[in-house]
């Protein structure tokens, strides 16, 4: 089904802004730069010869140690025509975006997930908090230089040393 | 401490305020396990919702970045823990997509079968407990008998009741035991009459479609903004099911209907899965009469284990294979996949990046339960009051283990 979807007429209509992802196969992917997403978004929300009304997914993506280092992709599905699109944006360190709330209700949880595990700051989201860790937690779980154990603390006494931490653990544990 | 600073609960300098914060859970039967709702409250009426998730989070995803392919089945079984066999299938989906393979035909009917009884388990288990969370505990017994025939055929195929782990890249474990398939046809020819039992037994109960009908209604243009997807987006009037639109394994060989109801109100939500368990008893029956004998795992020593169990003692190659495969895993190529199945909460979906190693470089899981719940908090006029939220939790059939990952 993906292979009728006509990738080109978005291409012509951003006039360079919007390149295909070629390496992709399975479905078709174009990127994006922040700066355009919210128009490109619309522009595939409401032109009727796509209709991808359905907001499927958005998740964040840490590429450390490559540059650029994050990338947010989206996954939109168009009901009427059965067809799939990924849409990726390449975000710089610290990582920013557009919200894309005011278009899909649903991308609210989505991009706070994927603040919560990313960091990935989201401008002008409604309600931009943490939404699987507790308000308070430090750090970005997901990101690569995350370690899997988490960092060390008086609950947690097999996680790894936190870089540049004070180096007298035991008392903390005590 | 942060979060009774959100709702600012004084109306006026003097600190009084007829409005209420509540907090309802996490610990509390209605919440379908650890979801934590904080209900801005005018008496009985409720302003405002505010969910709190992530009480059972595990870290899902990052865990998958450091196990390697076959590893990760058993943690997506502890995704929807009521129907493990369909997050088993989407997951080697993905990755039999990146591979570039397919399952044995016998192995996808398998598949297929499986996923249809545990959406049979998964809706079982709603139909019975949105009527209790309502105050009528006795369906949820009924179906809870059901679901016990269910479990008992999983255990049969698969030696666990719950997390079965049955799945394999490239087909399932094993083939399936002896008097396996009379048992399951046992079973469809019991429960066909039973759906009819449950209908009529809360389907026409007065108290039950007061506080069910016309209740939390959801058009479906608010559906689609939200993400619903499916029974929640097909009570609502969409016409949508990846199983019929987007084929994938062998459901383009069964013959079954789409359940679409109008309303959108908890009763249509209800009720559609009420009639799609009658739909799966139909494809379980014709995955029985369409199996036949054959391979039921991909016959490739780099990726899956021999079938044959004898070839280890005789063949050296076999077992360098099978060492390799057990101590390190398999490779899979570069490159990047999404793929979809319709399971039972709604599009289930596995976007897997691969650099090339044993082990994924980012599993990205698109939990229905989690994109469902967060239709709680649209503002609604049709879901008024406090008893109705309980109702729309119901309604909506969130597993909090899938929606925390």
């Amino acid at each position: 089904m993906a292979d009728q979807f006509p990738v080109a007429k978005i291409i012509a209509n951003f006039n360079g802004r919007v390149s295909i992802d070629s390496e992709v196969t399975d479905m078709a992917c174009v990127v994006v730069k922040p700066i355009d997403l919210v128009e490109l978004c619309l522009f595939l929300r409401d032109n009727p010869a796509f209709k991808f009304n359905f907001m499927t997914d958005i998740g964040g993506v840490d590429f450390f140690p490559n540059l650029p280092r994050f990338q947010l992709v989206y996954h939109l599905y168009s009901i009427d025509f059965g067809w799939r699109l990924r849409i990726k944006c390449p975000l710089e360190d610290p990582p920013k975006a557009p919200t894309i709330t005011e278009i899909w209700t649903t991308a609210n949880w989505h991009e706070r997930e994927a603040y919560d595990m990313y960091g990935i700051v989201f401008e002008d989201h409604p309600d931009l908090r943490r939404i699987y860790m507790w308000q308070d937690f430090e750090g970005w779980p997901m990101r690569r230089d995350f370690p899997l154990r988490g960092y060390k603390d008086k609950y947690n006494p097999f996680g790894e040393e936190k870089p540049g931490a004070d180096q007298d653990p035991i008392g903390d544990i005590l | 401490m942060t979060d009774v600073n959100i709702i600012d609960q004084s109306d006026d300098e003097s600190g009084q305020s007829r409005e209420v914060l509540m907090n309802l859970g996490p610990q509390h039967p209605s919440t379908h396990g650890v979801l934590r709702l904080l209900l801005q409250m005018d008496g009985e009426i409720v302003k405002r919702i505010e969910p709190h998730i992530g009480l059972l989070h595990r870290g899902t995803e990052k865990l998958c970045e450091n196990f390697t392919y076959t590893q990760i089945f058993p943690l997506t079984d502890r995704l929807d823990y009521l129907c493990q066999p369909s997050n088993n299938l989407g997951y080697a989906l993905a990755v039999e997509a990146l591979l570039g393979i397919k399952a044995p035909e016998r192995a996808q009917y398998i598949r297929v079968m499986m996923a249809e009884l545990s959406r049979i388990s998964g809706h079982l288990l709603i139909t019975g407990a949105l009527p209790m969370d309502l105050g009528a505990m006795t369906t949820l017994l009924y179906t809870m008998r059901d679901r016990e025939m269910i479990m008992d055929i999983m255990e049969m195929i698969s030696g666990a009741r719950m997390h079965t782990s049955y799945c394999r890249v490239g087909g399932v474990r094993e083939d399936l035991p002896e008097g396996c398939l009379e048992r399951i046809l046992e079973f469809c020819n019991i429960f066909e009459h039973r759906i009819a039992d449950y209908e009529s037994l809360v389907g026409n109960n007065r108290v039950f479609l007061a506080r069910v009908e016309n209740v939390g209604n959801i058009t479906g243009e608010d559906a689609i903004a939200l993400g619903l997807s499916g029974p929640c987006l097909r009570a609502s009037g969409i016409d949508w099911d990846i199983r019929r639109d987007a084929p994938y394994e062998i459901y383009d060989q069964l013959d079954f209907k789409v359940i679409v109801r109008t309303d959108g109100d908890c009763y249509d939500r209800w009720k559609c899965r009420v009639d799609e368990m009658r739909e799966s008893l139909k494809m379980v029956r014709q995955c029985i009469a369409q199996m036949r004998p054959g391979p039921f795992l991909i016959d490739d020593p780099k990726i899956a284990f021999p079938v044959n169990k004898d070839l280890l003692a005789h063949s050296m190659e076999a077992h360098i294979h099978h060492f390799k495969l057990a101590a390190e895993g398999f490779k899979v190529p570069k490159g990047e996949v999404y793929t979809a199945i319709e399971a039972p909460k709604g599009e289930l979906g596995f976007y897997i990046i691969s650099d090339g190693t044993e082990k994924p470089f980012r599993v990205k899981i698109r939990a229905p339960s989690f994109v469902n719940l967060q239709a709680l908090t649209r503002r609604t006029t049709n879901m008024k009051y406090l008893a109705d939220v309980i109702a729309m939790i119901g309604s909506l059939d969130p597993v909090m283990k899938e929606v925390d990952k």
